[in-house]
């Protein structure tokens, strides 16, 4: 039999804007319950070495650091007292009622260690702060090993202390790529060529809002620094068209791509002797919670779809907040003013605190911070599109859902002879998005390629519709039956 | 403190340091993809790092479908690539 706790306000995710949500929420004095799928809290920015084996990290490969540790501070303090923190559970899926949101966690790493909590949570609030993950475009050979995502490749530096290779090329889009490269190259290894496929002088039009946030442009000077310490080779308007191997990555090739994002024909470069690479092409939020809930989304200036909130973080479904990735993908910064302001607004609003409910408007202080960065992340997003041409180095051959292995050729004959022009009847003619992953590395390529005129909000939509959330095993679902079981029992 | 880990990959000793994950042990230990394909038995290995992709699947202790990046290594523990039917046929 399964058992259900209760809470005033549940948080999804521990990384910045977790974390600063549930030590607010808790300290105005709700009952705080917070979820997240790695094994300690810090989220992927924050992703750090475990703390039982290395207790103290000094947050050298981190920014913001000290952030982290006051975040860290206020939230240990609430866990002896109302918060109750569930490391290592996903939620797999999350259901509203009239009294607030059932959610169904299950246990991300079952192997070893299975992390204790409670299968089935109940909150009258529910803050998802669930962040977002490295976006992706196929590329003809990114399924070869050696080949990840950007994120991925800082936060396996960061959890374990090591490298995923020896000489690395780091390519996409955005202002990510420097910290990983960064890293790379402060853990001791070599990074052979950074490609940013934008041309910074798309910086220009904003350089008035990046001003606001001078923390920005000394983080971006620190990693100059880096770079030519190191000796980094920086391209812009440069792309991986191709990487080359047979059973692990051994080369990338390289082109230029014009003001208007296609590729240059004849300025394709080899470089060899590579054995890792690092992709990232802005992030795709963590959604699906929010779609299963109903929550009203749009898409934002980056192309990624992300939730639609009012300025207390509060999404079109009553008593569901969004903050940090989930309402706009604008870093670890802004995720935390997110955070602090739903936090606060969704203690407020529960009956638990009437009291508090008086004082339930966000900080004006807090709200003018999270524009500013807000701004910012605009400004950054319209500077690092995804590249117009990047369709064009696509090979029939070229595997675009790494689950069910379906090529571009797939793809575009479905689009031809069957009429597959948005994400979802592609993935009922070919299969797209439906293996373990869900859609979740090839949704936004899918919809791309199924589009007439690129990722529509209706095709981005359908991929993120995922009512299970992760895979869940059969004797989990069968649980549920347990649970409606004890549910009538209790009402006798 | 952190220490040394054994455990086995495909019945082999593999060791790494306390702490980190089996995807990384895996690596470090200098094995980069562990899993085939299911239709054309491609290598796989780690991609999204973060739990999300599902590439790097390993059998841990008897349980399939276990992310590598996800599961830290234990002493004692029993790693084993998932090879699919596919893959073991065509080989």
């Amino acid at each position: 039999m399964s058992s259900i706790e209760h809470y005033d306000v549940a948080i999804i995710g521990a990384g910045p804007a977790g974390l600063a949500a549930a030590a607010t929420a808790a300290e105005h004095g709700a009952r705080v319950v917070c979820i997240d799928a790695n094994d300690q809290p810090g989220g992927q920015f924050w992703r750090h070495r475990p703390e039982e084996t290395h207790p103290a990290d000094d947050g050298s490969l981190h920014h913001d650091w000290k952030t982290y540790l006051r975040l860290r501070e206020r939230f240990d303090a609430a866990l002896g007292g109302s918060l109750r923190f569930y490391a290592g559970r996903h939620v797999w899926m999350a259901q509203r009622e009239e009294s607030g949101f059932t959610l169904r966690t299950t246990a991300s790493a079952q192997a070893g260690r299975a992390a204790p909590g409670p299968q089935t949570v109940r909150a009258t609030r529910l803050v998802v702060c669930a962040g977002g993950y490295d976006r992706q475009l196929p590329v003809p050979g990114w399924d070869l090993p050696g080949v990840m995502a950007a994120g991925g490749i800082q936060a396996f530096i960061k959890a374990n202390g090591m490298l995923p290779g020896k000489r690395f090329v780091v390519a996409g889009t955005g202002p990510f790529l420097l910290p990983v490269a960064a890293n790379l190259a402060d853990a001791g290894g070599a990074v052979a060529a950074v490609c940013e496929s934008a041309d910074l002088t798309g910086w220009f039009p904003h350089l008035a809002t990046a001003a606001r946030v001078p923390a920005k442009a000394l983080e971006g000077a620190a990693y100059a620094k880096s770079f030519l310490k190191h000796r980094i080779p920086y391209r812009t308007r440069t792309v991986v068209t191709e990487v080359l191997g047979s059973d692990r990555v051994q080369a990338v090739r390289t082109a230029k791509v014009d003001s208007r994002g296609r590729t240059v024909p004849g300025s394709e470069r080899l470089i060899e002797d590579v054995d890792a690479v690092g992709f990232g092409w802005g992030f795709t939020a963590q959604l699906e919670l929010p779609v299963a809930l109903g929550a009203e989304t749009r898409v934002d200036d980056d192309g990624s779809l992300v939730g639609v909130v009012d300025a207390q973080q509060h999404s079109s479904v009553p008593g569901l907040y969004l903050a940090g990735e989930v309402s706009g993908v604008g870093g670890a910064a802004l995720a935390v003013v997110e955070g602090l302001i739903a936090g606060r607004a969704a203690a407020a609003a529960t009956a638990a605190r009437p009291s508090a409910a008086e004082s339930s408007a966000a900080d004006p202080r807090l709200v003018r911070k999270a524009a500013t960065y807000r701004a910012f992340a605009r400004a950054m997003h319209l500077a690092h599109p995804v590249p117009a041409g990047w369709q064009d180095w696509l090979r029939p051959d070229t595997t675009v859902c790494r689950c069910e292995e379906v090529t571009a050729g797939d793809i575009a004959a479905a689009k031809k002879h069957l009429c597959a022009t948005d994400a979802r009847t592609m993935k009922s003619m070919t299969r797209t998005g439906m293996g373990w992953c869900q859609g979740k590395v090839c949704g936004f390529a899918v919809s791309c390629l199924a589009g007439a005129e690129g990722a529509s909000a209706e095709s981005l939509q359908s991929v993120a519709k995922r009512p299970v959330g992760v895979p869940v095993t059969l004797s989990e679902l069968l649980t549920l039956e347990d649970e409606q079981v004890l549910e009538i029992t209790t009402d006798h | 403190m952190s220490h040394k880990i054994n455990a086995t990959f495909n019945n082999r000793p593999l060791t790494a340091e306390d702490g980190t994950t089996v995807g990384a042990a895996l690596m470090a230990n200098g094995v980069t993809s562990w899993r085939n394909t299911r239709k054309e038995g491609k290598p796989r290995g780690l991609f999204c790092g973060i739990g999300v992709c599902f590439d790097c699947l390993v059998e841990v202790d008897g349980e399939p479908n276990q992310r590598a990046c996800m599961v830290r290594l234990t002493d004692g523990m029993r790693v084993n690539g998932a090879v699919t039917d596919t893959a073991e046929k065509e080989a």
